[in-house]
């Protein structure tokens, strides 16, 4: 690049600038530069040709108030001037402006463009270069789609310079990121990605970054850059830090381009070819090994350089996790920065070793670090580091090591940074749960939580250790004992009176036993607490005192007192004293056995995702995202118990009901539900009745709480249909999708496609309830000689259906020959412990197999005729079920399968169809003639409906299925 | 109440910082200079609000001068304060410059501790506060005259003291007016009004009593009805009077008096001061028309001829008559044809500017100017700023007449007619303003 000589240093510009610095005010800035702009208007009348020289300094000018934040509206034409003059520093103001003030004025653009195409072409590479980073600078969409195409040929070409081949990389990057569209590489991209063949490291360089950007989007074409990406690699890695003079820094071979070429090969999984890959792992061993050497340099710089390698080096190990002897030694590596005293470095290790983490390989590799990332925790100053630490741990955690971390996590939390403590609490309490071999550990643990950072655990966090000790009756005493002597605390949080409130409500009884909790002992502390809360505590605990009165006769008398006194019974706040005036009434009126089915223990949640887990998801990636996998293989040992269950649970002492009677059902809110049950319809019953025990089971459910159902023995044969399931056949003959069946538990929807002689059918479960289907089954069979005829392939389904959730199946059919019966469809189910038996017809009919033919008059007559043998045709006359709308005929044929056709019967009223059954035995061709008598009176109008196919039984069985259509 | 006074220089530097009160922390300095004087912006509110604290700013030349305060206070009481902050700066060292408030800190300092107590607003009287505020540095003051200082600024006459002596009782009387008006191209009124002072200098001895009587339309309206007065005299009465929208007075005048009987009594400090001020929006005498016409002759051509004339006797004579001719954005050349005075094209504040030294009443005078334009890629129109004007009149605009100031000193021995008193009427153009 030529320099500015000092001829050229621009004298009255430096005047105007110094002028403006020296201005007093505002006022005289402004002033000083409305001199200059009419001083310019006047030199730019155009009466009076400017040399070079003068243009550019003008427009220099004038660039320079544009920046001070002035509106500039001229100057553009001089400045596109510029743009053809020879020397280099006017073109280069001129370009300067035009990046800087672009305007879209059409026939300045077409100027500019101009401009920009004879740089382009001209064979001097400074201009090449001036142009195409204007075209960069720009780069809008009009640039792109002037020069989208004319890019990549000076890329690629092989006379271009390399500065150019570099500047161009570049350009075409910056295209491609403002307009992927209109970038095309087609018929240039394997010459790019021989680009990184180039022998110039920099066109290397720039091209990389091309590639990479381009490969992400559609990796396929750039497949072939993977094995010219490490044998480049592999070149700088093995090189001496001499051989690239140029590109070396700090004793490091070209650390820019090792860095791109690495994360170029992230795009990519591990190469397939035998050599490639042995030579990639040469080049990351040799990357690892040189960690390990002595460094060349005591400079920051040459560290720094030789450590982004490292790390990018490993995240490519991380990304293809299929090196296990990579892995350990990548995350050895790592362990030694943890010790580093650089703590960008250390920051980086933590970051890199979570990820590693997760691998299956190097799993055992990061535990043996525990201790120095438990150090680190604790000494770090910087919290981010602490962050990535606590991260790090949670994601080492195993059953082995989980009591140890979730101590440590503990610990630590007392001292943690307010900003993570709410996401260490939730990390803590959801290790706890995964790993909890003992459950009165775990209880112990949340309780320390609670105790440790109550103001950080969220509603989640205690949710879910009451469903735990509901769901596990091994723990409800020690629970009940711990909690009791949690509040003995004199400052305890409020959230651990909650726990508290609602463990001892429900298993206060546990403990009762021991004089120092007896009942009263027990009521005191909770009451003593009640003061300090807030309204939906005092609600809780509330609710708590009414089952104490059920638990323990002996403290009614107390407790009643405490509901009468005027600041629960004439409580300001509505929720209450509504609680107060009911559960008062409730103690006094209802009989002891009333009172004990009204105030039952509550029954199990049912099981489900830790909503926990839910949260911190939502509330940050990077930590969970490597326990996420895990967390399916562990559902099974985890805890049941959900969001919506819990939110059931806490109903009772949360949500503020309008009607008296309903907020008594409100402790058991799960009543509706289970009185589904018992009035699922008459259908239901039916089979219940069949089944024999069931139905006593029904009765039971009816008193909402299903924890006393007793075991049900309904028989596990399939049901016999429903005697609907005819008509249910009926109302799928002319179309595909719908609803099959539905009852107050269930939902099946149902959408099928059929192509020739096959089909495939989806059934959607749904769950109408919010308790979950245990042991859900399905069974489609195909009774008789069906069997012979169709050839049906099912999926199995997920044995649990949650509450309100969907699940779906997938049949396959195939039709051997015509067939007259449709399959069978059993489903079976537990819904609360008793067995649900549902049997149904799958809609498959022959018809469904119709192609439709299109044929003209005459043809159709003719093959009428050809079917003139009386088993050949099937005729039915019957009256008119729904009205004869033409509209809704025609829908109806058409949903048959088969073609209407046109313009064929001499009678315009009446509908002729065509088409042929495809089976994979043979093909049966059939044609069908419906003639309605429209003009009797409504209730006598009739139709009559004939059909004449190549096979007898095909006739009578589309006759019957259409007959119920009309 | 106020609770501190920084004054700044035009780069924000801080000369001067007096806190009055302890809501305002240090910190406040710095909110005015980021946030106004160095704003990206230029903020035009004369109040900002800076983080729950008020600034209260005025600018003299380079000078920022800001009151600041916590509290709900009277912005009016704020501003007024400003000025006569100013004035008394001004007559204490003339010009306020950066120069001069460096050369007298300790003097402002000084005077800040005495108009300003705890952030109230006290005695600002230049007068008065010149008698003990002295820059000769300290002089030896007698038991008597410290007494004489003590019972005069806290007593009921705080602006003047006793004992004043002077050989000639002399007065002097100016009416000040800045006349104020926007007009339409085709020479309809829009906005006008006149804002006027009376400035008294007075060099009278002893404690006079004074009556100042004016053409005001009540007091006339008052003395026609309780005198005897004719038919004629009230038709004359009326088109001499004029109607004072509102008024404010020096401290000196008898409120209670004014409102009872609206006669102006005063005793009247020694020395200049503003004794009332006035506005006035009805019946405004229009010292200069101004008739634009622009032409637009293509996209690169502007014609402008503006005509002025004089609306007065032809035997007075105008000054100072300065016409401001805005020019578009995109000038490129300035052609200007003039009669009288002198015109030129000041490319720095995109204007012609025509200069005429005296004129005339009921004169007409001219300048034609050929503009030419750059043409531009912008389709933005020139948005045709008004054409302002400035002069300077031996008349008031508003119309407003002395008509008597009367001296009475019961104890001492000179009478009203012994008094020399001297009235002197300037109008002045305030924003006169023409569209084209």
């Amino acid at each position: 690049m030529p320099a500015v000589s000092k001829g050229d240093g621009m004298r009255g510009l430096a005047v105007f600038i110094s002028d403006i610095r020296n201005c007093k005010s505002k006022e005289a800035e402004i002033k000083r530069i409305n001199k200059e702009l009419a001083n310019i208007r006047s030199k730019f009348k155009g009466d009076k040709a400017l040399d070079g020289y003068s243009k550019k300094k003008y427009v220099c000018k004038l660039l320079f108030i544009f920046l001070l934040g002035h509106d500039i509206d001229f100057g553009h034409m001089e400045a596109v001037n510029l743009l053809s003059s020879n020397k280099y520093t006017e073109k280069q103001i001129g370009y300067l402006f035009i990046s800087v003030l672009v305007n879209s004025n059409s026939e300045l653009i077409r100027l500019i463009n101009n401009a920009i195409k004879n740089d382009l072409s001209s064979r001097n590479p400074t201009f090449m270069c001036l142009a195409l980073h204007c075209i960069a600078n720009v780069g809008s969409r009009e640039m792109a789609e002037a020069f989208a195409g004319e890019i990549p040929r000076i890329l690629v070409a092989g006379d271009t310079m390399d500065s150019v081949k570099q500047s161009a990389a570049l350009c075409l990057l910056r295209l491609y990121k403002a307009s992927p569209d209109l970038v095309l590489m087609g018929e240039w991209t394997s010459r790019v990605v021989h680009l990184l063949n180039d022998q110039h490291m920099g066109v290397v360089t720039a091209a990389i970054s091309l590639i990479t950007c381009l490969s992400s989007k559609n990796p396929d074409e750039f497949k072939t850059c993977v094995s010219l990406a490490v044998s480049r690699l592999s070149r700088i890695v093995s090189s001496a830090s001499t051989d690239l003079q140029d590109y070396t820094y700090y004793f490091v071979p070209a650390p820019w381009l090792s860095c791109k070429l690495l994360r170029l090969l992230q795009c990519y999984p591990p190469p397939e070819d035998g050599a490639v890959k042995g030579r990639l792992v040469e080049c990351l061993e040799t990357i690892l090994n040189k960690a390990q050497e002595p460094p060349k340099s005591k400079k920051v710089q040459h560290s720094n350089a030789k450590n982004a390698i490292l790390f990018e080096a490993i995240s490519l190990i991380i990304h293809y996790d299929s090196e296990p002897n990579l892995l350990v030694r990548a995350c050895n590596q790592l362990g030694q920065f943890l010790q580093h005293r650089e703590t960008n470095l250390r920051y980086l290790a933590l970051e890199s070793m979570c990820t590693l983490a997760s691998s299956e390989f190097s799993h055992e590799a990061v535990k043996t670090h525990i201790e120095t990332v438990i150090n680190a925790l604790k000494t770090e100053r910087d919290v981010s580091v602490r962050q990535r630490a606590a991260d790090l741990l949670y994601a080492m955690c195993d059953r082995s090591n989980a009591k140890q971390i979730v101590a440590e996590m503990l610990s630590y939390l007392e001292t943690a940074d307010y900003s993570i403590r709410e996401e260490m609490v939730l990390k803590v309490a959801i290790l706890a749960e995964k790993y909890a071999v003992d459950y009165s550990w775990y209880v112990d643990t949340i309780l320390n939580l609670i105790r440790i950072a109550g103001d950080y655990v969220s509603e989640e966090v205690w949710y879910r250790v009451i469903q735990i000790v509901i769901n596990r009756d091994d723990v409800q005493g020690y629970a009940a004992k711990t909690v009791f002597e949690a509040l003995q605390a004199p400052a305890c949080h409020e959230n651990m009176v909650k726990v508290g409130g609602y463990i001892l409500g429900e298993f206060g009884n546990l403990i009762a036993g021991d004089p120092r909790s007896s009942p009263l002992v027990q009521f005191n502390l909770l009451h003593s607490k009640f003061h300090l809360c807030s309204v939906p505590t005092r609600a809780l605990l509330l609710s708590a005192y009414i089952k104490f009165i059920n638990l323990f006769p002996e403290t009614k008398a107390t407790i009643q007192e405490v509901l009468r006194s005027d600041s629960q019974i004439r409580n300001s706040d509505v929720e209450l004293q509504q609680r107060a005036v009911e559960y008062l009434k409730l103690s006094s009126i209802a009989s002891t056995d009333v009172l004990a089915t009204v105030l039952e223990e509550m029954p199990p949640f049912p099981e489900r995702e830790s909503s926990i887990l839910a949260k911190l998801k939502k509330k940050k990636g990077p930590g969970a995202v490597s326990v996420e996998l895990e967390d399916g293989k562990e559902r099974g040992e985890l805890n049941g118990g959900g969001d919506r269950g819990g939110d059931a649970a806490i109903a009772a002492s949360n949500a503020s009901t309008p009607s008296p009677s309903a907020d008594l059902l409100g402790l058991r809110s799960a009543a509706p539900v289970s009185g589904v049950a018992p009035s699922a319809g008459s259908l239901l019953v039916d089979v219940f009745s069949e089944a024999g025990p069931a139905a006593s089971s029904a009765g039971v459910n009816d008193d909402g709480f299903l924890s006393s159902t007793p075991p049900s023995a309904a028989s596990e044969d399939p049901a016999p249909p429903l005697p609907e399931s005819d008509e249910l056949l009926n109302k799928f003959v002319c179309k595909n999708n719908g609803v099959l069946f539905e009852n107050q538990l269930l939902q099946i929807g149902i959408k099928s496609e059929y192509r020739q002689n096959l089909g495939r059918m989806y059934l959607f479960y749904g769950n109408k309830t919010s308790v979950q289907f245990v042991s859900f089954s399905t069974t489609v069979s195909c009774p008789g000689e069906l069997q012979s005829q169709l050839n049906v392939q099912t999926k199995t389904v997920e044995p649990l259906v949650e509450g309100g959730a969907q699940v779906q199946q997938v049949i396959n059919i195939e039709c051997l020959t015509d067939f007259i019966d449709a399959p069978l469809l059993n489903i079976k189910f537990r819904y609360g412990g008793a067995l649900q038996n549902i049997s149904l017809k799958l809609p498959v009919t022959i018809n469904k197999f119709f192609q439709p033919t299109e044929m003209a008059a005459a043809d159709f007559f003719q093959r009428w005729k050809q079917l003139s043998q009386p088993q050949q045709e099937a005729q039915k006359i019957f009256k008119a079920s729904h009205g004869m709308d033409t509209e809704v005929l025609k829908a109806k044929l058409l949903g048959l399968g088969t073609a209407l056709l046109e313009n064929v019967d001499p009678n315009p009223e009446n509908y002729v169809c065509a088409g042929v059954i495809q089976t994979k035995a043979q093909q049966v061709g059939c044609l069908l003639r419906l003639e309605p008598n429209a003009q009797a009176q409504p209730g006598e109008q009739m139709y009559r409906l004939t059909l004449r196919s190549s096979k007898d039984t095909v006739s009578q069985r589309v006759c019957d299925l259409l007959a119920e259509q009309f | 109440m106020i609770g501190g006074l920084f004054i700044y220089n035009h780069k924000g530097e801080v000369l001067i910082s007096r806190v009055y009160r302890d809501d305002i922390g240090r910190n406040a300095v710095d909110a005015f200079r980021v946030n106004v004087i160095h704003a990206r912006q230029q903020v035009r509110s004369p109040v900002t609000n800076i983080a729950r604290t008020s600034f209260f700013h005025v600018k003299r030349s380079n000078i920022w001068l800001a009151a600041v305060t916590k509290q709900n206070v009277n912005a009016a009481m704020v501003f007024e304060f400003l000025y006569k902050m100013c004035d008394v700066m001004a007559s204490y060292f003339g010009k306020i410059s950066e120069e001069n408030i460096k050369n007298n800190f300790v003097l402002i300092y000084e005077l800040l501790d005495e108009i300003l107590d705890f952030g109230y607003p006290q005695n600002s009287e230049t007068g008065s506060l010149k008698t003990f505020i002295t820059q000769q540095g300290i002089k030896g003051q007698t038991k008597e005259e410290q007494s004489q200082i003590t019972s005069q600024v806290t007593g009921q006459i705080g602006w003047r003291r006793e004992g004043i002596k002077y050989r000639r009782n002399e007065l002097f009387l100016d009416v000040l007016e800045s006349v104020n008006l926007l007009m339409s191209p085709q020479g309809q009124v829009l906005s006008a009004h006149v804002s006027g002072r009376v400035v008294m200098k007075s060099y009278l001895s002893g404690m006079p009593e004074c009556k100042f009587g004016m053409n005001d339309k009540i007091i006339i309206d008052k003395a026609g009805k309780g005198g005897v007065t004719n038919e004629a005299g009230k038709s004359t009465s009326g088109k001499q009077s004029i109607a004072i929208d509102d008024c404010t007075f020096n401290q000196c005048v008898r409120l209670s008096k004014f409102d009872s009987e609206r006669s102006i009594s005063f005793i009247p400090p020694d020395g200049e001061y503003e004794l009332m001020r006035y506005r006035t929006t009805k019946d405004i005498i229009l010292p200069f028309r101004v008739i634009p016409l622009v032409r637009e002759v293509g996209r690169t051509k502007l014609e402008v001829k503006v005509v002025i004339k004089s609306n007065f006797k032809p035997s007075l004579l105008a000054q100072k008559i300065e016409v401001r001719i805005p020019t578009p954005l995109n000038t490129s050349g300035v052609q200007v044809i003039c009669m009288k005075g002198k015109a030129k094209y000041k490319a720095s504040e995109n204007a012609i500017v025509w200069k005429i030294k005296r004129m005339a009443g009921m004169k007409e005078s001219q300048i034609s100017a050929e503009i030419e334009l750059l043409p531009t890629n912008d389709k933005k129109k020139w948005a045709r700023p008004p054409i302002s004007m400035n002069f300077e009149v031996p008349f008031a605009p508003s119309g407003l007449k002395v008509r008597y100031l009367k001296v009475f000193e019961s104890k001492l021995n000179y009478s009203d007619h012994d008094v020399i008193k001297w009235v002197r009427y300037i109008g002045r153009s305030g924003i006169y303003e023409t569209r084209c």
